[in-house]
């Protein structure tokens, strides 16, 4: 495949977890790749493992909470003169019951998960226009659907993107293009570091496949959604959780 | 290509009309073909044609030929 023809992805959150693990499958299935995230040196890492797969990779350090960063990167990408997939793996979580949950890190939260996932299908998807051809993947979470205690911040965030993508979906589908949505469940990764073993054993129980999930269990459904197989697919929100009831 | 010119070619080939009918006075949802979906396509062709990025309030604003040519002069560009 020459350049000029390769797809190209632009990844959020690919300096480590499931944003990283989406990018090496991006690599595998031979496109080009715009990784963000805020750690340049993890960036690099994750780049120079993409480029052995042949792909040709561009590293942009920004913080994504900054609107205006966010304005330039565009400005930056639409020199491309091509953009493919979004998939917006980057975000955090808070493990906060609601007594103990600050308005300011409400805010934050909001503004990473809501706000930040916003203005990119936004600038993404006025990209994707000129093509009449786009894919956008976003991250929600099984505890959007399912609740859980002592998370109600994230888990409302995560919920908000279930109207995000199916209005999406509707809205650009007439312009070539799908908007999709991945909820996985525990994963291991940064975000779920923290967890005790004892929390940990008894959330597996709880998980019909009795183990955590790997980042690569959620990139290779995001890599099915940037495929050409999921060509007729929008609007849906896919489990990648093991069969999980929280 | 003059800007105007290009500005009224991208608008025929947006709303897919016949460039004749793009006149300074041509209004955002005042014919069936300016609707939602073609305003969207109007704003990336426009873009693309000046490769420019709008600022989301400029795209709001957009709402008739005339406003549209006001706006991209803030993009440097002259439209005599
Ligand atoms: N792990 C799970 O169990 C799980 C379950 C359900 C949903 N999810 C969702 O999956 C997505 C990925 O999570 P993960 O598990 O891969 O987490 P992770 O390993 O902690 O990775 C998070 C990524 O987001 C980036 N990031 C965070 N804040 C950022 C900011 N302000 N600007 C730019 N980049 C930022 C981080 O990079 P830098 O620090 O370098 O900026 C990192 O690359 C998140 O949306 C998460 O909510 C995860």
């Amino acid at each position: 495949m020459s350049t000029a023809t390769k797809p190209l992805a632009l990844i959020t959150g690919a300096s480590r977890g499931i944003g990283a693990a989406t990018a090496k499958q991006l690599a595998k299935q031979g496109y080009d790749l715009w990784l963000v995230a805020r750690n340049p040196d993890l960036l690099a890492d994750q780049a120079e493992e993409c480029r052995q797969h042949g792909s040709s990779v561009t590293t942009k350090t920004l913080d994504l909470t900054d609107s205006q960063s966010l304005k330039v990167l565009f400005q930056e990408l639409q020199k491309e003169k091509r953009l493919h997939h979004l998939v917006h793996c980057a975000g955090f979580m808070l493990d906060k019951p609601l007594m103990m949950t600050s308005l300011s890190e409400l805010q934050h939260l909001y503004t990473i998960h809501l706000q930040a996932t916003f203005q990119l299908c936004q600038l993404a998807s006025r990209l994707m226009t000129r093509q009449r051809f786009g894919n956008l993947v976003l991250l929600s979470s099984k505890v959007a659907s399912a609740g859980s205690a002592g998370q109600s911040a994230y888990s409302s965030v995560k919920a908000s993107l279930t109207g995000l993508t199916l209005s999406l979906a509707k809205e650009l589908g007439p312009v070539g293009i799908r908007v999709n949505a991945v909820a996985p469940g525990l994963i291991e990764t940064n975000l779920t570091e923290h967890y005790s073993e004892e929390k940990k054993a008894e959330l597996i129980e709880k998980i019909a496949l009795k183990r955590i999930g790997q980042p690569e269990d959620v990139a290779q459904i995001i890599g099915f959604l940037c495929s050409p197989a999921a060509s007729y697919m929008t609007g849906q929100i896919l489990g990648v959780d093991g069969g999980f009831s929280l | 290509m003059t800007n105007t010119e290009k500005l009224q070619q991208t608008f025929a080939t947006a709303l897919a009309i016949d460039i004749n009918r793009i006149t300074d006075e041509l209004a955002y949802n005042s014919i069936k073909e300016w609707d939602s979906t073609a305003h969207m396509i109007l704003v990336a062709e426009l873009e693309a044609t000046f490769d420019i990025l709008l600022d989301t309030d400029d795209i709001i604003d957009m709402s008739s030929v005339a406003e549209s040519k006001r706006i991209l002069a803030k993009y440097d560009l002259r439209f005599d």
